[in-house]
């Protein structure tokens, strides 16, 4: 299945947003997630199923102004 | 004591965290400017990277308050949905809400940053709204629930200081009970001076810190700076006048002649 993920293409076996995390490397990692723009809190991202197309942002604490 | 939601804050100088030449610089800056509110922000996370947990552990060891932003915005759904997920992340109700309108000037998008403002409010956030100076704009920001305000000195990263300064204080005057505090713009301890002059409640920077060639020092000389011009509001400053005025008693002095007299 083709979504993108971070703006980047990427294909995926991946069926929950949970799985695309722990995919990616951020099982356990400090990450907050969004599914075509709209916030997906963590514990709901194993009931969020993924479908073709999908725009996913996965971020993280950064410096800011 | 400077409060925001009910929260004391230890310090009139809140500090951004971006742009310094290390961590370990950011963390001594801070540390010397007595800054007791930082802000930080939520990126992107490349796969199998974690660039943010040690970012996260440097801002818990600083052990001062996080205001996350939504830099970087331009519609009001990617500020609610960058808000919420910097919540998560921070743990954290507080938002320094930037709805930008233009790249080039980092002007506030007022319109979207209302709307924002409402919706967040009533999502239970504590929003600080980055602003112009519109005292308009503020009333509506209040209505929707903002028990702060920070209009921009100048546009974010200019160092220009107070580019309005004849509108910064009649917003002070017209507002005198709601937290007011300067962000961005700052370029220099005297323009943070001058604000505190004026009566603003703080002053938040990013820029003229971090680029300094001595964040360290020059942490502490925007402490020096706006503890002085609190200081210097709170006791009253004097009325300017257009002629001159002596200060040294007029009368007794010698030689002193009457006009006219010979």
């Amino acid at each position: 299945m083709k979504i993108v993920v971070n703006g980047e293409a990427t294909q995926t076996q991946a069926k929950t947003l949970e799985e695309l995390c722990a995919a990616l490397g951020h099982g356990t990692a400090k990450v907050a997630t969004a599914l075509n723009g709209d916030f997906v809190p963590a514990p709901q991202r194993g009931q969020i199923k993924l479908t073709e197309n999908d725009a996913v942002e996965i971020v993280s604490p950064r410096q800011g102004g | 004591m400077l409060e925001f939601y009910g929260t004391e804050i230890g310090s009139r100088l809140l500090t951004g965290t971006a742009l310094y030449p290390s961590p370990q610089i950011l963390a001594d800056a801070v540390k010397a400017s007595g800054s007791d509110l930082v802000t930080v922000s939520v990126r992107r996370e490349a796969a199998r990277a974690s660039a943010g947990q040690g970012f996260w552990e440097l801002i818990k060891q600083l052990d001062v308050h996080v205001l996350p932003n939504t830099a970087g915005c331009n519609t009001v759904k990617e500020a609610v949905t960058t808000a919420q997920m910097a919540r998560e992340l921070f743990e954290t109700d507080w938002i320094k809400l930037e709805v930008i309108a233009n790249n080039d000037t980092l002007q506030p998008e007022v319109f979207g940053l209302v709307e924002a403002a409402r919706i967040l409010n009533e999502d239970g956030f504590k929003v600080f709204p980055y602003m112009t100076e519109d005292l308009g704009v503020a009333e509506k920001l209040m209505a929707a629930g903002c028990e702060v305000l920070m209009p921009w000195g100048a546009p974010i990263g200019s160092g220009q200081g107070l580019a309005n300064p004849l509108a910064l204080r009649t917003m002070r005057s017209y507002f005198p009970d709601i937290p007011l505090v300067i962000d961005a713009g700052i370029g220099a301890p005297s323009h943070a001076a001058r604000a505190m002059e004026m009566g603003y409640d703080a002053i938040m920077l990013n820029t003229a810190i971090a680029k300094a060639g001595d964040p360290v020092a020059m942490g502490r000389a925007f402490s020096q700076a706006i503890e002085a011009g609190r200081l210097a509001y709170e006791s009253g400053l004097m009325e300017p006048r257009d002629m001159a005025s002596p200060s040294t008693p007029v009368a007794g002095t010698p030689f002193f002649k009457i006009d006219g007299a010979s």
